[in-house]
């Protein structure tokens, strides 16, 4: 219920196409275009593109959290690795990372391999930041009292320093999913011979605008419910928290 | 001594990335196709500012996304403003609001393509798009947490509705909606470059998309530099507006971290 007024929307959109307020070539009718998503999704190229970027997304992804929560950890851990890490991490990080798409290219081509690496560079810092003020926010007291209980250092990592962090590292590894999105669909755009994105560019290209609708809806969608699925699967990771 | 290094460590460490880039780039190990010297990309930075040409891309980019922002920022807040105080428009913007915001809004580049054609104004709109819902967001979460007792009194006191929102309400929202703007600056200039890589023209991302295609390496790395520096500039810029703006407020006291 609470999403009524998506719903309305849609009517909406339904509506203006069918009474001739807008141009069919500006604006195909959402009826269209949901059958242009099931022709796509029965020929096949809904999956194979989808695939492509799955993988992309899901690969570059992964490489951010593990390189980026290592990272940051280890930053908040040790003073020296801060000290010269952590000048590098406030430099690159307001760097808009899409700017790296045409590198990316140049060094790894038109394939998967410049996707992953545009996307783990773009998630990495991030995740690291999180990792980092995750870290460093832990309570002192905590890290002393199993430091006198006789725990390693690096049992202090993993058992203290890792779940205080865990809350802001989830809240980066949020922004991260995020920016996945928002990176494999502009470098699809931009420069791809497979992917989603690169599939909006060219049934935009090509004018099958009903087509290129129903990629562009589907994709926003994928990013809402990627967004709601990992809300509800961390609060669930979380809940020892409360 | 110690000391002096940690406090040295920041530009040590640019100063080692850069050095690193240089002597990598020399070494041979890879050819100046995939990383050319620093010390070129440099020389063609110089050479596109002597000539004007950098500053014709750079104004470009920073306008649209500038206009773009400040669009956003105008925007957002009164939406935001109006979910809390309205209920009509909290039925009907909260979801959209709430559904949008994990949305990749830049898969819709070529709808606003289509609708609007290639020059500034489906780029800045583009802009709008993307980097309104931070500001819509942060402005919802601020004016909605504004403290219960602040409210109380002021009326108490007498405040009309509008006072009450003037005097109270915004400025007790307004680090958070600064926190907001913080996030929406980046996402302006990120989608305006993108958006100029979509659609080439004038700017600093269809300057690197051009030199990428006629595989211009020295020019592809000078839109990286120039890039990053312009998004630091605007990070800090943002950062100071934030200590000005607040500087009555207890956050200003402690040290900045940004």
């Amino acid at each position: 219920m609470k999403y009524l007024p998506i719903l309305l929307c849609a009517l909406l959109w339904e509506a203006i196409v069918q009474f001739g307020l807008v141009s069919r070539d500006l604006l195909p009718s959402l009826s269209d275009v949901l059958s242009a998503t099931w022709k796509l999704a029965r020929e096949g190229d809904l999956w194979t593109n989808g695939a492509a970027s799955l993988y992309r997304g899901g690969a570059g992804l992964a490489l951010a959290i593990i390189v980026g929560a290592v990272l940051g950890i280890l930053m908040a851990w040790w003073r020296a690795v801060d000290a010269f890490v952590g000048p590098l991490v406030e430099a690159l990080y307001p760097m808009p990372k899409s700017a790296l798409i045409p590198v990316t290219v140049l060094w790894l081509g038109f394939g998967d391999g410049s996707k992953i690496l545009l996307i783990f560079l773009g998630c990495m810092l991030p995740v690291t930041l999180a990792a980092y003020n995750g870290a460093r926010s832990c309570e002192q007291a905590l890290v002393w009292s199993a430091r006198s209980l006789g725990a390693s250092r690096l049992r202090v990592l993993w058992d203290v320093v890792l779940p205080s962090a865990l809350p802001e590292l989830v809240n980066g590894v949020r922004t991260a999913l995020a920016l996945t999105f928002v990176l494999l669909v502009s470098s699809e755009l931009i420069v791809a011979r497979a992917g989603l994105g690169y599939l909006i560019g060219f049934l935009g290209e090509g004018g099958v605008y009903d087509a290129m609708f129903a990629v562009v809806l589907v994709v926003a969608f994928l990013g809402f419910f990627a967004d709601r699925l990992y809300q509800r699967a961390t609060r669930r990771v979380l809940a020892w928290r409360e | 001594m110690a000391r002096v290094i940690l406090r040295l460590a920041p530009w040590i460490s640019l100063l080692a990335l850069a050095a690193a880039w240089e002597l990598f780039a020399r070494s041979g190990a890879v050819t100046p196709f995939m990383l050319p010297r620093l010390s070129v990309v440099l020389e063609r930075i110089g050479a596109d500012a002597a000539s004007g040409e950098l500053w014709q891309n750079l104004g470009m980019t920073l306008y649209r996304s500038l206009l773009g922002f400040l669009i956003s920022v105008v925007l957002g807040v009164s939406l935001g403003f109006a979910v809390t105080q309205n209920r009509f428009a909290r039925w009907l913007l909260d979801p959209l609001v709430s559904a949008g915001f994990p949305m990749p809004k830049i898969a819709f580049l070529p709808i606003i393509t289509l609708w609007l054609g290639f020059h500034d104004l489906s780029k800045i709109s583009m802009v709008v798009f993307d980097a309104v819902f931070p500001v819509v967001t942060a402005t919802i979460a601020a004016t909605g947490g504004v403290e219960r007792h602040l409210l109380w009194s002021a009326r108490n006191l007498g405040a009309r509705p509008r006072e009450l929102l003037r005097e109270v309400v915004f400025p007790a929202a307004l680090p958070q909606i600064m926190t907001g703007l913080q996030v929406a600056l980046p996402i302006a200039l990120i989608v305006c470059i993108v958006a100029e890589m979509k659609m080439g023209g004038i700017g600093l991302g269809g300057a690197m998309i051009t030199a990428s295609r006629f595989a211009d390496s020295p020019g592809v790395f000078a839109g990286i530099v120039e890039i990053a520096v312009a998004g630091y500039g605007l990070v800090k810029l943002m950062a100071l507006a934030r200590r000005r703006l607040l500087a009555w407020h207890p956050e200003a006291l402690a040290p900045a971290t940004v």
